[in-house]
């Protein structure tokens, strides 16, 4: 990149967060996603809002391309840079939380907070930010409203979008804009927050975010339930809803994943069973929660589980969850490369897509491990393969395609919390349509004529 | 120097021995949650400092993508071998084997800096001019001291600024342990036990106390004592420089001596110590002798932690005095070595809370790493003291007398660190402790 603009960069930020050495640079090429890397011009981390705008404008009147990062935790190649020439502008530091309001039940915060480090903060005032997704250790609340990100606990507490209450971002011309607010109520002008939600920094990069916060349950249970048959595994799950409990999480993993996990920990898990539901129920009275974990109980029974495992105090909760938690670390030791799909399905259609996901690993010859959140029909079909087998790597791309197709044919949807990046962008049409994919165009050129903005992202 | 005759490997020969090890590099899914622990990254945010762009660099340079060498080299430095992300991977990636062999490949691509060669290849070596150092700088130190924090009685020496920044030490020995004591060879008294005692260069050399409250603790409980008299660096620092060669030579040195008794058990005070003996020691045993491989394979099994070697050796029993009016404050910091690395964090913690007088706390981010690494805090001073306020600012938080450790270098820079601030916290070995409750 020319030497007077790198120098504008540094007159904005200081020269300390400019980076422009090729090692350094080298380090933003990639996200989580398992795509090819591209290597940015330059590297930009802003330390105040004003220095953000700012940053904005001299890359966008510069005619560069832009590309907004948080952690870097993504799965779908949202932060890959677009091209060679590409500005990486790094959220990291802006990363305050400016308030926690306890009476209005609201925080505010900047775009490069921790997930877990505000999740924590709120729980410290006695208050509860319930979306949980994976990376939540690393993952930033700005990419998690970027990508809507999900978690756990959807079916009960819903995801990112439904604790977005408004916003602060920047336009292309670094002026920024106001939407939403602290009231539970608001109709103020268009409802930006939603259009930026999920936008995966092609319209704007975000400020300041406000979220709701919500009272935490005060009481929990938690079962496993073990079956023989992935359906009745599935048919309990409709069971439940159709029961009006609505449990804070309901998580499926199948066989080839507990047969993953059990030789990683030797925890004694059914490695026989077809599938197991592991389940919670919470809640602010005990006695509501017993009551309800009884019913789970039962309609587990019900539908056809011969061995159910509750859990007496938080110890055993927390070794029931080992298994869970141990998923992905089981599966990501077997092989080298770990490729985490997303798929997802109305929840009837569960057995359906795990049968699918088991007939096309069957034909691509590939091992899949399939575990995910069953309440929400949210199934994260694991392959494991090595990408530097180039006929094997062929093969994996062939069958996600595959998978896409068998998750839309059942009325899915091409992802449910990992976002579409550039892993999934040509798949928009099918999932829509032509006249969808023109909208969003307009509705982009609109607010970013020079298409700077995380070109090749989310709408091609 | 037979140093300076050693021929340094070309990039393209860089490129191939990286190469080799793509196998390990590929088992990193690049999933990022390595930044939720790393100390340095947590300074600096910045993806170059953490261990997924640490391992995309590497790969890049194995695959020709990259030719900036140094560049990646330099990155490579500023990694504390904590190793808090490989307890965190989910892929169970091994990340300091990977960054100790890189750190080999690449220092012997670009040469050892000066002062690390002098050091390594010649000081660490010789245990006697260590000690000649130590006895020199000791009797005439208050020449060249300057009071630096009056209530921790902590000093700073301007001399030592080029090497060690305005760091604040406690008074330097005027003798070293091993010099007082000599070699050791004591039997088995009422445990049945016998040891060999590993001291350490900082216990031996700086906190003699803590050596000093080892051999109480040992003698209070019927434990033998073997010690050579000049047992040398356990070769930490001249790996983690990745100068393989001088590594080697210090840990033959050692296998000569610890060949002359027999023992039980080879106990330290010194976290890293240990974990070096027990993890570096053993990695590398198929480049030593067969004897010296056999030699290497026994102390593997026998090497342990004193307060380990305290709790789940001896089982050492607690004097119960109901009645202490003011108990002080205590609090542990786990080292990264003894945590991470062994997997002790119980033991120290059952000896704190057990012994009389004391009121244990714990401090919140108890095994965050605290930024020491042994020559990090040399070479990296200010990413080191950023890593050091964050533990600071935890320990304070809940306003301790004393902050026990299990690791001297751990202690070095806590002691430092609390100095710079104005605090008033002791800085204790957790043996140093329970010798005290030991009475004369």
């Amino acid at each position: 990149m020319n030497v007077n603009l790198v120098k504008e960069f540094m007159a904005i930020v200081g020269r300390e967060l400019v980076f422009a050495d090729e090692a350094e640079r080298q380090a933003y090429s990639y996200d989580a996603a398992v795509l090819t890397p591209q290597v940015p011009a330059l590297v930009v981390m802003p330390e105040t809002h004003e220095q953000l705008g700012k940053t904005i404008k001299l890359a966008y009147e510069n005619g560069l391309p832009i590309t907004v990062r948080g952690a870097g935790s993504n799965l779908s190649g949202a932060v890959i840079p677009s091209s060679a020439d590409t500005v990486v502008i790094l959220t990291s530091r802006l990363n305050k939380i400016i308030e926690i309001n306890e009476e209005d039940l609201y925080a505010v915060v900047e775009p490069g907070v921790i997930t877990s480090v505000f999740a924590e903060a709120v729980s410290s005032r006695g208050l509860f930010y319930p979306p949980d997704p994976g990376s939540q250790t690393v993952s930033t609340l700005g990419g998690n409203v970027a990508l809507n990100a999900g978690g756990l606990r959807g079916l009960k507490y819903g995801v990112t979008k439904d604790y977005l209450m408004g916003m602060e971002f920047f336009d292309y011309n670094g002026d920024l804009i106001k939407t939403g607010s602290r009231t539970v109520k608001c109709v103020t002008g268009y409802n930006l927050s939603g259009m930026m939600l999920g936008s995966e920094g092609t319209l704007g990069i975000f400020s300041q975010i406000i979220l709701k916060l919500v009272p935490p349950p005060k009481a929990s249970k938690a079962l496993m339930a073990v079956y023989d048959d992935i359906s009745d595994a599935s048919e309990t799950v409709a069971a439940i809803i159709a029961a009006h409990i609505l449990p804070c999480t309901l998580e499926i993993l199948d066989r080839k994943c507990l047969t993953y996990i059990e030789a990683h920990t030797r925890a004694g898990l059914p490695v026989e069973a077809a599938a197991i539901l592991l389940i919670e129920v919470d809640g602010s009275h005990i006695q509501a929660v017993e009551e309800d974990a009884c019913k789970v109980m039962e309609l587990c029974k019900k539908c056809g589980s011969k061995d159910i495992r509750t859990a007496k105090d938080a110890d055993e909760k927390n070794r029931l969850w080992e298994a869970r938690r141990n998923a992905l670390p089981a599966l990501a030791r077997a092989r080298p490369t770990t490729v985490l799909e997303d798929a997802t399905v109305p929840r009837s259609k569960v057995p359906a897509m795990v049968a699918a996901v088991n007939r096309i690993a069957q034909k691509y010859n590939l091992e899949i491990g399939t575990f995910g959140h069953a309440g929400d029909g949210n199934l994260h079909p694991t392959i494991l393969c090595d990408r530097r087998n180039k006929e094997e790597f062929k093969r994996v791309e062939d069958a996600v395609d595959e998978i896409f197709d068998a998750a839309l044919n059942l009325q899915g949807t091409l992802s449910g919390e990992h976002g579409i990046g550039m892993a999934k962008a040509k798949w928009m049409e099918k999932e829509t349509n032509r006249a969808t994919i023109n909208f969003s165009k307009n509705l982009r050129l609109a607010l970013d004529p020079k298409y700077l903005f995380n070109a090749g992202k989310k709408i091609l | 120097m037979n140093g300076k005759t050693k021929k340094r490997t070309s990039l393209p020969q860089l490129t191939k021995q990286l190469m080799a090890i793509d196998d390990r590099l590929a088992g990193c899914m690049h999933c990022g949650l390595c930044q939720a622990v790393c100390p340095v990254y947590g300074v600096t945010l910045k993806e170059a400092d953490v261990s997924r762009g640490k391992i995309v660099l590497l790969e890049n340079l194995a695959y020709e993508l990259l030719k900036d060498a140094d560049g990646v080299g330099e990155k490579l430095d500023r990694c504390l071998l904590c190793g808090s992300c490989r307890s965190n991977c989910p892929s169970g990636v091994d990340t300091v084997e990977i960054f100790l062999h890189a750190r080999r490949l690449i220092t012997d691509y670009r040469g050892l800096g000066k002062i690390k060669k002098t050091v390594f290849r010649f000081i660490l070596p010789h245990p006697g001019l260590m000690s000649f150092f130590v006895a020199f700088s000791g009797r005439f130190q208050r020449f060249f001291r300057r009071k630096a924090n009056k209530s921790m009685g902590t000093f700073e020496f301007p001399i030592l600024r080029p090497f060690a920044g305005k760091r604040h030490f406690q008074p330097l020995a005027t003798k070293s342990f091993s010099a007082e004591y000599g070699k050791i060879n004591t039997s088995a008294g009422k445990s049945g036990i016998k040891v060999a005692f590993f001291p350490g260069c900082v216990p031996d050399k700086l906190f003699v106390r803590i050596a000093q409250a080892s051999m109480k603790a040992f003698e209070k409980n019927g434990v033998g004592v073997f010690m050579p008299g000049s047992l040398v660096c356990c070769g930490i620092p001249n790996l983690v420089s990745g100068d393989y060669v001088s590594f080697k030579r210090l840990v033959k040195t050692n296998l000569g001596l610890l060949k002359k008794a027999e023992f039980d058990y080879l106990v330290s005070p010194c976290a890293t110590c240990v974990s070096s003996i027990k993890e570096n020691w053993f990695r590398y045993r198929d480049d030593f002798t067969d004897d010296e491989r056999r030699q290497i394979e026994e102390i593997h099994g026998k090497a342990m932690d004193i307060t380990a070697f305290l709790i789940d050796v001896l089982n050492v029993e607690f004097k119960t005095s109901g009645s202490e009016t003011c108990k002080r404050r205590v609090t542990y910091h786990d080292s990264c070595h003894l945590k991470k690395t062994l997997g002790i964090y119980a033991q120290p913690r059952n000896i704190l809370k057990n012994l009389s007088g004391l009121e244990f706390v714990e401090m919140p981010e108890a095994d965050r790493c605290c930024g020491s690494g042994g020559s990090f805090t040399l070479t990296q001073h200010k990413l080191a003291n950023q890593i050091g306020q964050r533990k600071r600012n935890c320990v304070v938080s809940i306003n301790p007398d004393i902050v026990a450790a299990a690791c001297p270098a751990c202690m070095l820079q806590l002691m430092d660190m609390l100095s710079q601030n104005g605090d008033s916290v002791e800085v204790k070995h957790v043996v140093e402790l329970y010798a005290d409750s030991l009475g004369r």
